[in-house]
């Protein structure tokens, strides 16, 4: 007997529709994201994250629109964020039907929002995003979708952020988003080593293999990914058969 | 038959409602001690902080009214925060009493392992259980906490290792908890919540 490992697939959307794109750019449509919901429920996911990667105020009510849409499809927990910078906006986001939150750019400007998280809604619902990227011998935090570089190592602020209040660490390797590569195994096992909570990692996701390495060598608590769910190149039950086969803990469902 | 679920400004209320809805059982949200009164059976969800919870439930003059509804019989769920509820005092807020329908106490898990407990896990059962009833032996149940109860007495019917292990589902008379989120446990936890309105509509 023993915890899980998780398979999230997660849904990028504009607010309203889910889209993707490689390394964060050429976005295109990829469909409803309630109708995905309730796909990936009955095939086994673990949880589900319901991102809003355009995050501007203007379509802030279309998101909590969707996450209630979502949630209403979800007997599984559901994560969701995007352009949270206080605990109202994060407070909508749960009574939307969420049962965490991810923040990310507001937190690396004042990482104390993660201590007023963690007062309000408890640690277990607060999780730290961070999109990372190589540059020479580390990795850097990058905000605003990938946009800006912040000129912080990744894995000293993982820690930082736990020690603030982040009770999960969503990883998000740049090099590797889109691209289906496998996952950023180093990466991946510098957070986790740095930090006491699970380790959510993402980005580069491919064949049943990839989350076996991401599981073994980067030491992830969980492994999300989009696109191989979304277009059906993964089925999630095929997955979870394989990664059982192997010796890692999942949950197997029918 | 009339179940509640008691509103108190936190938790996973929706949730837990959107749960029983799919069972096709109709709740109602109950936050004043006369509307507490009126019903056949409570379900106390909970997300958030032991000392918060109960303070919420002090302000809405809720705590005895609970505490009476179990000793009339009434049927009573606790989820996740509703089951450390139930236990006297906490370690998430010395001081703060809780509705004590157990004498012991909720603990911070020590940290041998990842904490918060954050995922899928499986049951070890102790005991026969009601709400376990027709759940597969290797089923896993959605966990999301920090602190648990490491002993329950004879009310612990089933328990989970990590960090150490705890309760996980308890049951004493018309008392039941657990410390998993059934409400987000996939088709199991389905069964659990049907288990509990099956008990609540005078099945024993």
């Amino acid at each position: 007997m023993s915890l899980a490992r998780r398979i999230i697939p997660c849904l990028d959307t504009d607010g309203e529709r889910v889209v993707k794109g490689v390394n964060f750019v050429n976005l295109r449509d990829a469909g409803d994201p309630a109708a995905l919901a309730a796909r990936y429920n009955i095939e086994g996911a673990d949880e589900l994250v319901v991102l809003d990667i355009a995050a501007s105020r203007d379509h802030r009510p279309t998101f909590l629109e969707t996450i209630r849409r979502v949630a209403a499809e979800l007997a599984i927990p559901l994560t969701a964020g995007g352009g949270v910078a206080n605990v109202d906006e994060g407070r909508a986001i749960l009574r939307a039907g969420a049962d965490k939150l991810t923040v990310n750019t507001a937190a690396i400007r004042n990482p104390s929002l993660l201590t007023e998280l963690a007062a309000e809604f408890g640690s277990q619902a607060v999780v730290l995003a961070i999109d990372a990227k190589r540059v020479g011998d580390r990795w850097e935090a990058f905000v605003r979708g990938g946009s800006v570089p912040t000129g912080i190592d990744a894995v000293e602020w993982a820690h930082r952020g736990v020690d603030a209040g982040a009770g999960e660490i969503l990883i998000t390797s740049m090099d590797k988003d889109g691209t289906r590569s496998g996952f950023d195994c180093p990466l991946t096992a510098a957070i986790s080593r740095a930090v006491s909570v699970p380790v959510i990692a993402s980005g580069g996701a491919d064949t049943p293999e990839t989350f076996l390495e991401v599981f073994r060598e980067g030491r992830a608590d969980a492994a999300l990914a989009a696109s191989i769910f979304h277009d059906s190149i993964q089925g999630l039950g095929e997955l979870k058969r394989y990664l059982g086969e192997q010796g890692i803990p999942v949950r197997q469902t029918a | 038959m009339n179940i509640a679920l008691v509103e108190y400004g936190a938790g996973n209320l929706p949730s837990v409602e959107r749960a029983l809805g799919r069972l096709g059982v109709e709740s109602r949200r109950v936050s004043t001690p006369e509307a507490l009164a009126g019903c056949d059976a409570l379900i106390l969800p909970g997300v958030g902080h032991f000392g918060a919870l109960m303070r919420s439930l002090g302000e809405r003059s809720l705590v005895e009214p609970l505490r009476d509804a179990v000793s009339q019989g009434k049927p009573l769920l606790g989820i996740c925060l509703g089951l450390q509820a139930m236990f006297a005092t906490s370690d998430e807020a010395p001081g703060d009493v809780g509705l004590a329908l157990f004498p012991q106490k909720v603990s911070a898990l020590p940290p041998a392992d990842r904490l918060p407990h954050m995922g899928w896990n499986q049951l070890r059962r102790t005991r026969p259980s009601k709400l376990l009833e027709g759940v597969p032996e290797d089923a896993y149940f959605y966990f999301a906490h920090s602190y648990a109860a490491l002993d329950a007495g004879d009310a612990g019917v089933a328990y989970c290792d990590h960090c150490a292990p705890f309760v996980a589902v308890l049951e004493r008379e018309n008392v039941f908890a657990t410390q998993f989120h059934p409400e987000k446990s996939g088709p199991v936890g389905a069964q659990i919540l049907s288990n509990f309105v099956r008990y609540a509509g005078g099945e024993k």
